[in-house]
């Protein structure tokens, strides 16, 4: 499985407009279900959840990214999407540094091998400074698919 | 200056820990440990998290490598490179810690994946 194949590329949304966690959670939810990825009467619940396990422990893992996700059951299938800030969303991260990338997983509940195969995909490109450095300066849905089309071939510096 | 009587030649070098604690300066060594992954959901991020905070306490460095996976040697001591160990129910870790307080380390680190992180807080081994 290819990072590019994991997001869905329709619901990638180039300037979040929330500076604020849940905001911007709402936001990556509601995009996957009018772009067809999960049903809207889902919506609701998978945001609440995603927000719920963000209280249990802040996905923002530091650099300037976070990875919100949640498992459920009335997730059918696998499917995430990116969100990108310019101007920063508080995510209560690690570091305590606002977030400009946020990789959002949604995951089927009882799947978890899955689930960490594409948590494994999303950081192997999230750790790599080069990936980062373009997602926070990719301004418009075209570049932010094209980074992550070609994301395998970005070499490091 | 007070003398210690005693053993001649003898002599401790005593450091305050973060903690306060006062600490003997030990040598560094080195401790390996492997663990198989216990738990249904595997090192999801939460676990991951408890892992590096674990990993934190102690000042010898660490590292993991899925064995069962590719034997990539990871940094303990970071969420972002422990997320890449697709750490799935099952797989064999190989812990490694070296430092001045490597096997107290190992032993809590590999206690607490043993534990399949249902324990509440860490820090309770040994």
């Amino acid at each position: 499985m290819k990072f590019a194949d994991l997001i869905h590329e329709p619901s990638v949304i180039p300037e979040v407009e929330g500076t604020e966690r849940n905001a911007v959670i709402r936001e990556l939810v509601n995009s996957l279900a009018e772009h067809g990825a999960v049903p809207a009467e889902h919506v609701e619940t998978i945001a609440r959840a995603a927000i719920a396990r963000e209280k249990q422990g802040s996905t923002g893992f530091g650099k300037g990214v976070a990875v919100p996700h949640v498992k459920h059951e009335c997730i059918q299938k696998m499917t995430a999407t990116i969100g990108r800030s310019s101007r920063g969303v508080d995510f209560a991260a690690l570091d305590r540094a606002p977030v400009y990338a946020i990789v959002m997983l949604l995951s089927p509940a009882e799947a978890p091998e899955e689930h960490l195969a594409a948590m494994e995909k999303i950081f192997r490109y999230l750790q790599r400074e080069k990936f980062r450095r373009f997602l926070r300066q990719a301004d418009s849905h075209e570049a932010i698919v094209e980074l992550i089309r070609e994301a395998d071939d970005l070499q490091d510096d | 200056m007070t003398s210690v009587d005693g053993d001649a030649g003898f002599r401790c070098v005593i450091r305050l820990t973060e903690k306060g604690r006062p600490r003997l300066s030990a040598p560094e060594t080195e401790a390996v440990r492997e663990v198989e992954v216990r738990n249904r959901e595997g090192l999801h991020a939460r676990p991951v998290m408890r892992f590096v905070d674990l990993a934190m306490q102690f000042r010898s460095s660490v590292t993991v490598a899925n064995v069962t996976k590719n034997g990539e040697v990871l940094d303990g001591r970071s969420a972002m490179q422990l997320m890449l160990l697709e750490a799935t129910q099952g797989c064999l870790l190989r812990i490694k810690v070296q430092g001045v307080d490597a096997d107290e380390a190992a032993d809590a680190l590999a206690a607490l994946v043993e534990s399949g992180f249902e324990t509440g807080s860490p820090g309770q081994s040994g």
